[in-house]
């Protein structure tokens, strides 16, 4: 049952680090933390008391970010090499760490972060 | 105001599922509903918004833009265009244009009979541009008995338009009700015809849509079929998730249980008047309006009754049901237009709660009216034989907005 909202695109509510498994379709590349990441340039975030609603210009897909720690996460991706840099930059427990990739590998297949094209160094 | 809410606590929580922070409201809407004017060249008997004729203090192009710069700011991503017919407005096709160059897109809803093809071809270039026709039966003789005379043939019309054009993504709009609940299936294989999406939703006796309700809701028996339907069809059809009162039935439909009302969803009328839902058209749900000081962002974050109205639902009838959870008591506009309690049952209750406090309302008890009603005085283009009176088309956001979204 789709909605109005999202109409032909279901998104998925990119759910709180620690929300259940992501299974990966056979034919998806593995989401991989050890590249560079960032929010993708379609993508608008509008805080929200409880984190952000997450809106994608191009394929209208909306979703959600139910903690405002997930929020600075991913607004930090980009200026950190990888995942686990972020991370740490933004001071995300390490026992949090696996919850959070998860997350992130849910707002990757929704195409909410995208990989960071090469950067020349 | 306050008195006639349910009681509720005032504390948001931290953390929990994205359904009980709904409840508290968001800093803007997801769904926002903007009727452009009550002019229409239609008189659907169902008519939620009582639509017809003009108003005269209609926004102005310049205050429309204006709303549409605000949203811009708030990061309302996109807005539901409805009326009265839209298209009836000169600037539509304009304010189209300004509202997308401004990074709000726009979902329509209209009847068709000003979709030829040139605006068909028109549509279909433009991006963040979504339209749906309105139809209120599969067949003619259905459809027109509702929205009059040669209604089916402009609509379908209009479809054929929008397919030939190659625009992606249209939709088939359908209010169910007693008439048309048995054709599910015929809107179904009509919708696939053209490549369409098929979004069905609830009527509800808002509007016009009070004086027909009684005779027009489907039945019981009906609400048990439309469950299974829905229960077989759900991935394939959108519905605004406007049925969760049925989720009491047994297993919860996918989507959101939740009364959007001042919460996630709003109203703008062509006036300019903020109310909390396109179905509430009524003095008591009216929340301020866009032209004062502080514009919309003012009425959606400090206005009391939202902030009444942003709080989970504690006391009441339905709150000691065991269906609670999924079906949160239905639609408050349902009850209120039909007099019921707003934190009782729905009258449309699928544990028959409904159906008995509607035998027991006082019999001397006046439902309550809009006062707002713009219907047609004389008489308009193939008036529908229904009641012989005077509607419109469906909302496209009527209500919890969210279907779809995994709120788990
Ligand atoms: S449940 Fe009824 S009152 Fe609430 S948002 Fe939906 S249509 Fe409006
Ligand atoms: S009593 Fe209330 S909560 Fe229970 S099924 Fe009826 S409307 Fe829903």
């Amino acid at each position: 049952m789709r909605g109005v909202l999202i109409d032909g695109s279901p998104a998925s509510a990119a759910g709180q680090p620690a929300a259940g498994a992501v299974t990966i379709p056979a034919d998806e590349v593995p989401f991989d933390p050890s590249v560079p990441w960032r929010k993708s340039p379609s993508v608008a975030l509008r805080p929200e008391p409880f984190g952000a609603l997450v809106y994608h210009f191009g394929n209208r897909k909306l979703s959600f970010l139910k903690s405002k720690p997930l929020v600075a996460v991913v607004t930090a991706l980009e200026s950190h090499p990888d995942v686990p840099s972020t991370l740490v930059a933004c001071e995300v427990p390490e026992a949090q760490h696996p919850a959070y990739v998860t997350a992130l590998a849910t707002l990757a297949r929704s195409q909410m972060i995208q990989r960071r094209p090469e950067e020349s160094a | 105001m306050t008195a006639v809410l349910p009681s509720r606590p005032a504390e948001r929580p931290t953390g929990g599922k994205l359904i009980d922070q709904f409840e508290y409201g968001l800093d803007a809407p997801i769904c926002l509903t903007w009727e452009l004017t009550y002019a229409c060249n239609l008189a659907c008997v169902h008519c939620l918004s009582s639509s017809g004729r003009r108003d005269p203090r209609e926004l102005s192009t310049a205050e429309a833009e204006a709303v549409i710069d605000e949203l811009q700011r708030m990061q309302v991503f996109y807005v539901n265009v409805g009326g009265g017919e839209p298209t009836v407005r000169p600037d539509f096709w304009h304010l189209l244009d300004y509202a997308i160059g401004h990074d709000v897109g726009v979902k329509f809803s209209t009847n068709g009979i000003k979709l030829d093809r040139a605006r068909a071809q028109q549509l279909a270039r433009t991006d963040y541009v979504d339209v749906q026709i309105s139809l209120d039966g599969a067949t003619a003789e259905v459809n027109d008995a509702v929205r009059g005379t040669g209604s089916f043939a402009t609509a379908t019309r209009a479809l054929e338009n929008l397919a030939e054009a190659g625009m992606k993504d249209f939709k088939v709009s359908v209010v169910v009700t007693r008439e048309n609940a048995g054709q599910l299936d015929e809107f179904k294989a009509l919708t696939d015809r053209y490549g369409a999406q098929l979004r069905i939703t609830r009527f509800r006796p808002s509007g016009r849509g009070a004086d027909v309700w009684d005779r027009l809701h489907p039945t019981q028996a009906q609400q048990r079929d439309l469950y299974q339907w829905l229960l077989a069809n759900g991935d394939q059809v959108l519905t605004g998730d406007s049925f969760f009162h049925l989720s009491a039935l047994g297993e919860a439909l996918p989507g959101l249980n939740l009364c959007g009302a001042g919460r996630v969803v709003c109203l703008i009328d062509p006036v300019g008047d903020v109310y909390a839902c396109p179905f509430a058209i009524h003095e008591q749900f009216l929340a301020g309006n866009v032209r004062s000081p502080g514009g919309f962002q003012q009425v959606w974050q400090h206005s009391e009754l939202f902030a009444d109205l942003r709080n989970p639902q504690t006391g009441g009838a339905c709150t000691k049901c065991a269906h609670f959870d999924s079906c949160r008591g239905g639609c408050m506009a349902a009850k209120f237009f039909t007099g019921l309690p707003l934190d009782g049952p729905d009258p449309e209750c699928v544990q028959g709660y409904g159906e008995s406090a509607l035998a027991a309302r006082d019999l001397e008890l006046v439902t309550p009216r809009s006062h707002l009603d713009h219907s047609h005085k004389g008489p308009v283009r193939g008036q529908p034989t229904l009641l012989g009176m005077p509607s419109i088309p469906a909302k496209i956001c009527d209500e919890s907005p969210l279907a779809g979204l995994k709120l788990s």
